[in-house]
């Protein structure tokens, strides 16, 4: 056990129908080598043994690449440092002593499950409605290596393939807008021969999901690219932008 | 707020604002050519400006594309303001601690309410010379023009209008400094050899432009 | 009832294609009347339900994460294995096939093994036409690398992050069919139960995870896709919520456990670092191409390293073990995944730990920073580089090709990996036993499956790296679409299923009533104590080694914690609300039971294989002193375990293990 001290204010609400508020708790034996989710665990085991109820927070692998923790820390998406989720955040990055602010993303599109975990299904139907190849299985397609695909393109795909729909970019962008992570999609597809053919009908498509989930309007301020916990960069909202263009200029 | 057909979808409404925002830009520059004939006070230099004015007012082309502004101006405002209610409307419960300073520019974040202080500050400056220029009671120059120079001289002298043109040129800074190199980002011009060629482009209008403009109403105050 | 696993006449290589050919199948129209239950949606699950329902199925596919895109298949790192033979190195069907028994330690099934390796190849073909960034080279062409001990570059990877892209691949091609209403989609929906009727399965019991409420869900099938069980040792490198509950239930309703005990433990992990710990991160396995793994040779420095007296780079070089290199010196730091986690323990039990808790090694890195740096002042034509100089360019080589890792392990450990050695630890990782099933993926619950990880069948007793991806994907999209027909071919008569029939009341009931149990119960520990001293038991005697002592204490313990969860857990909130208490409870109520039948597997197998090393089972002279020593004659079968309403009274079944193309022999990395 560690000799930190803590002040947490921790956003509860039991339920969508909640108003919800900021509730303060003193939290102890923090451990500088605590993740943050590892911290939150001690001071749920200090809730539940007083018969408490305890916070209600998403996390699955705890090593960065599920997407399901959240959390905006102390006026962040994941908290203070780049390039790392929640569960990535460790304790060193705080003093002892130190007030800290926890509240789930805020978003429209997002509503508030319980406490600090939200929905996030909207991005669920963007990607339904046009986030795929339209493939089917079968044994019998043509060869991996029939199309050869230029290394700096297939690059630049996985760049925005690392999205992991975790929502930082919505939470973090002052107009609670969508744009990376539809934009990742649509640009890693965009960029590979395999996801030419739908190209129009993709970016068309889930640009119009987007819109219907209530997700605010994309205005450049790059707040998303500075948290996104996988540093995909505003160069792919561009290349949603010129997708877009292109498909709405050429449609029939 | 049902999205209108003619506004589309979200990013129509960002290729409208940046298409609008871009030819906005360009009519500065022209605007503070026309301006910068101001920074000559002599009487020839009065003359010259009022023959100028006369000819931004009447000549066809040119009155064309002010009605064109016209449009630019009333839609940039109009879209940037649904597009904020829209915002607004993203996020209706607000963070209780918010960071802003950790991800982006002031600016970037602050738009409409830069772009709302700029229409009020573009209200009182049109009501002040193009609604004198167009149908307000001007006296004659020597040459028979419009005498809007003398608008402006009078104007110019009173401190507090000088004062709020100078502030409203810091507040079209920031604009800019965001704007310029959004508008190039929104219709799709990334480019990872020329975006930084556009964002330093950006910074030197968004910088120099308002400077130039401030400059005037500065000098004709102090040599009124 | 006697096991048959099914497996279709002839030859190897021509079993498949003879099933293929000879499986019954149902008419597209009559597709449209079968209703297919998909619990899981990592590689096997998401892959099967997309593959399913693009036949024409109504595929109801459910998960307890927000996303179907979260399921714990997005964490695998390395890559994917596949007989392209892309590199002409030599790779076949039939190599892969037979690196992969070898490598299970000869307890794999060989015909289901050949088949794995057989789809391989389809798998690449249809992840890149679904858009899966697969790395390239300058050519354009996929690129390879080798992996985990085989002689062949056969890996196809997307950086560090190959699980992530194939699961996203999947992801794509379900959402596809959710976007078009071919699968009903249910995140957040936790399987509580599988429900049989007439001795089929015909749906699942499953809790709304945020409303509390309990649902119904008829089937004609029900797949299983639901991962290993890995947390039943508290640490793992498994996510948070990874859980047995959905294959433990079908356990309970008849389905056999296969190898139970059969666990991965990874031997490059980041050590625990306190009691905190909540979960353990795995460091890949790439690592050990370059780094070299030590403890000091003095019981001395060691003390002085834990109390913080010295750190390694004081240990000069004629004082350090590289105890790998000494013991293996044909593999040396390359030995595979087993042997060197083993090593790792034996050098720490014997007290040379090098952290404070005792439980960690080295992997020093300086030896290739001076090598790599050494090599780039001559590239770079510096004659007489200094010592300085060396060290910076060797960074700067090695960051290369690890930086991310390297980054990881200090955001982590707040160490910087390049001043001072890494520290590592085993930690389990995979568990390759898994619900029993026949060559058609059918539990011994008719319409009842198991795919991936879920299941047993195919990496035997140890499973080589870079081939979970494979299998998951493998079993979803090529094999399941084809055998599932089979089984369904009788039921396009059947129509929907009544979810009113009494089987499902008696379900629903149980799972209702075990609810309120823990809700009811006024105990005064959180789930989460029960669990860690699970874990604990679990890692400290049935974990890298075993022995029939430590196995019998370990029953009796587990069955002590067991009874004084049921009596003192307490579990706040209600039933009908968001409840991650009540999650946790239910799931570390079936690890407790596994946890036991897995105690049971590893006294019951009297023989050391793969991941399972039982210490009296060990060659006790000649060069391979001290390594596992298998028992052909009376091990070489699966274990199958059926429930008999308690986990420690189990009735054994065994399938017979026949290897008629691989030869068994020893496996040596001396």
């Amino acid at each position: 056990m560690g000799n930190m001290k803590l002040t947490l204010k921790i956003w509860r609400q039991s339920g969508p129908n909640d108003k919800g508020r900021m509730e303060t708790y003193p939290v102890h034996d923090v451990s500088e080598d605590m993740s943050f989710l590892e911290m939150l665990d001690v001071l749920n085991d200090q809730l539940v043994r007083k018969g408490k109820d305890p916070i209600a927070f998403d996390h699955d692998c705890r090593e960065g690449i599920c997407g399901m923790c959240s959390l905006f820390i102390n006026g962040e998406a994941h908290g203070p440092g780049r390039g790392i989720t929640t569960c990535q955040l460790h304790m060193r990055k705080f003093k002892d002593g130190d007030t800290i602010y926890v509240e789930p993303w805020r978003s429209t599109a997002f509503p508030v499950i319980k406490d600090l975990a939200t929905n996030r299904s909207a991005f669920d139907r963007i990607q339904a409605a046009g986030g795929f190849v339209s493939v089917n299985t079968s044994g019998n397609l043509v060869d991996g290596n029939a199309v050869p695909i230029p290394k700096h393109d297939a690059d630049k795909a996985f760049d925005a393939a690392t999205c992991i729909g975790c929502g930082a970019c919505v939470a973090t962008c002052p107009n609670g807008s969508a744009m990376l992570f539809t934009a990742a999609k649509v640009s890693q597809l965009a960029l590979l021969p395999q996801g030419r053919p739908e190209a129009k009908r993709r970016a068309l498509a889930m640009v119009e999901q987007m819109d219907k989930e209530g997700f605010g309007n994309c205005s450049n301020t790059g707040a998303c690219e500075v948290e996104c916990p996988k540093g995909i960069s505003l160069e792919h909202i561009a290349r949603l932008n010129r997708e877009y263009l292109a498909a709405t200029v050429t449609k029939e | 707020m049902a999205r209108s057909a003619i506004l589309g979808s979200s990013l129509a409404k960002k290729y409208w604002m940046a298409l609008t925002g871009l030819f906005l830009s360009v009519f500065l520059i022209a605007h503070l050519a026309g301006n910068l004939q101001l920074l000559d006070m002599s009487p020839e230099g009065q003359l010259k400006f009022n023959a100028y004015a006369k000819f931004m007012t009447t000549f066809p082309v040119v009155k064309a594309v002010s009605y064109l502004l016209y449009f630019s101006i009333l839609f940039h405002a109009f879209d940037g303001i649904l597009l904020a209610f829209q915002n607004r409307k993203a996020r209706p419960v607000r963070y209780a601690k918010e960071n802003a300073g950790a991800n982006r520019s002031w600016a970037s974040g602050n738009m409409a309410l830069l772009g709302t202080l700029i229409l009020v500050f573009l209200v009182i400056h049109m009501k002040r010379f193009w609604y004198e220029m167009h149908w307000g009671g001007l006296g004659l120059d020597a040459d028979g023009n419009k005498d809007l120079y003398a608008v402006v001289a009078a104007a110019f002298s009173e401190l507090w209008y000088v004062a709020l043109y100078v502030a409203s040129m810091a507040v079209l800074a920031f604009h800019l400094l965001h704007g310029f190199q959004s508008s190039f980002q929104s219709l799709g011009l990334n480019h990872p050899r020329y975006t930084p060629i556009i964002k330093s482009v950006g910074v030197f209008f968004g910088v120099v432009v308002p400077i130039l403009f401030a400059l005037i109403p500065v000098w004709m105050f102090v040599n009124r | 009832m006697a096991l048959d696993s099914k497996i279709p006449p002839g030859p190897i290589d021509k079993k498949w294609t003879y099933h293929k050919g000879h499986m019954r199948i149902v008419a597209p129209a009559n597709k449209r009347r079968i209703d297919v239950i998909v619990v899981g949606t990592g590689l096997a699950g998401g892959a099967a339900a997309a593959s399913l329902a693009e036949m024409g199925y109504n595929v109801k596919a459910f998960c307890f994460q927000d996303s179907a895109r979260r399921a714990h298949s997005i964490a695998a790192q390395g890559g994917i294995n596949a007989a392209k033979n892309y590199q002409n190195d030599g790779d076949s069907t039939y190599r892969l096939f037979y690196d992969t028994v070898k490598g299970g330690d000869y307890r794999a099934r060989e015909a289901n093994v050949y088949r794995l390796a057989e789809v391989s190849a389809n798998i690449i073909d249809q992840c890149v036409a679904q858009g899966v960034p697969f790395a390239r080279d300058y050519g354009g062409l996929l690129d390879n690398r080798s992996f985990g001990g085989v002689q062949v570059s056969r890996t196809f990877y997307a950086r560090g992050q190959t699980g992530q892209q194939l699961l996203l691949g999947a992801y794509s091609a379900l959402m596809r069919q959710v976007g078009k209403g071919a699968v009903q989609m249910f995140d957040r929906h936790e399987m509580l139960d599988v429900v049989i009727v007439d001795g089929k399965a015909r749906g699942i019991i499953a809790r709304n995870l945020i409303t509390g409420e309990i649902e119904r869900h008829g089937a004609h099938a029900v797949l299983l896709c639901t991962g290993g069980y890995g947390n039943v040792f508290f640490l793992s490198t498994n996510a948070m919520g990874s859980n047995v509950t959905a294959a433990w239930k079908a356990h309970k309703r008849g389905a056999y456990f296969g190898n139970p005990c059969y666990t991965q433990i990874h031997p490059t992990c980041i050590p625990v670092s306190g009691t905190h710990q909540s979960k353990l991160t795995l460091m890949s396995e790439s690592l050990r191409n370059d780094g070299r793994i030590w403890v000091p040779k003095n019981l001395e420095d060691a003390k002085a390293i834990r109390d913080g007296r010295k750190k390694g780079s004081d240990i000069p070089e004629a004082d350090r073990d590289y105890y790998l290199e000494r013991r293996y010196p044909a593999f040396g730091n390359l030995v595979p995944r087993d042997v060197a986690s083993r090593a790792a323990k034996e050098r720490c039990d014997a007290g040379y730990g090098v952290n404070k808790t005792g439980e960690a090694v080295y992997l020093d890195f300086s030896a290739a920073i001076e090598r790599y740096g050494k090599q780039q002042a001559n590239i770079l034509k510096i004659e007489n580089p200094s010592k300085e100089k060396i060290t910076e360019l060797g960074r700067a080589v090695v960051s290369e090709k690890y930086g991310n890792l390297f980054d990881m392990y200090e955001n982590i450990v707040g160490e910087n990996p390049y001043d001072h050695a890494m520290k590592i630890y085993p930690a389990v990782h995979y568990t390759m036993g898994g619900l029993w099933v026949d060559y058609n993926l059918q539990t011994t619950v008719p319409g009842l499956f198991a795919l991936g990880e879920a299941n047993f069948s195919d990496h035997g007793a140890n499973r080589l790296g870079a081939s979970a991806l494979m299998q998951g994907l493998a079993d979803g999209y090529f094999v399941i679409p084809y055998t599932v027909g089979d089984y369904l071919a009788d039921d396009i008569r059947t129509g929907p299923i009544d979810t009113k029939r009494p089987e499902f009341d008696a379900a629903e009931k149980e799972v209702t009533d075990r609810i309120n149990h823990f809700l009811n119960n006024k105990g005064s520990k959180p789930v989460d104590e029960f669990h860690r001293r699970l874990g604990k038991v679990m890692w400290d005697k049935c974990g890298m080694a075993r022995n029939a002592q430590g196995l019998q204490e370990a029953i009796a313990e587990i069955r002590q914690i067991r009874e004084e969860f049921y009596r003192d857990v307490r579990v706040t909130g209600k039933a009908n609300e968001f409840n991650q208490e009540l999650e946790k409870a239910g799931r570390v109520a079936d690890f407790l039971e596994l946890g036991e039948l897995m105690c049971v597997d590893a006294l019951n197998r009297k023989e050391s294989c793969g991941g399972h090393f039982r210490e009296e089972y060990a060659e006790t002279e000649g060069p391979q002193q001290g390594e596992a020593k298998r028992d052909d004659a009376n091990y070489a079968y699966v274990a199958a375990w059926e429930w008999t309403g308690d986990a420690g009274k189990a009735n054994l079944h065994k399938e017979p293990l026949t290897f008629e193309e691989v030869k068994l022999t020893q496996r040596s990395y001396k």
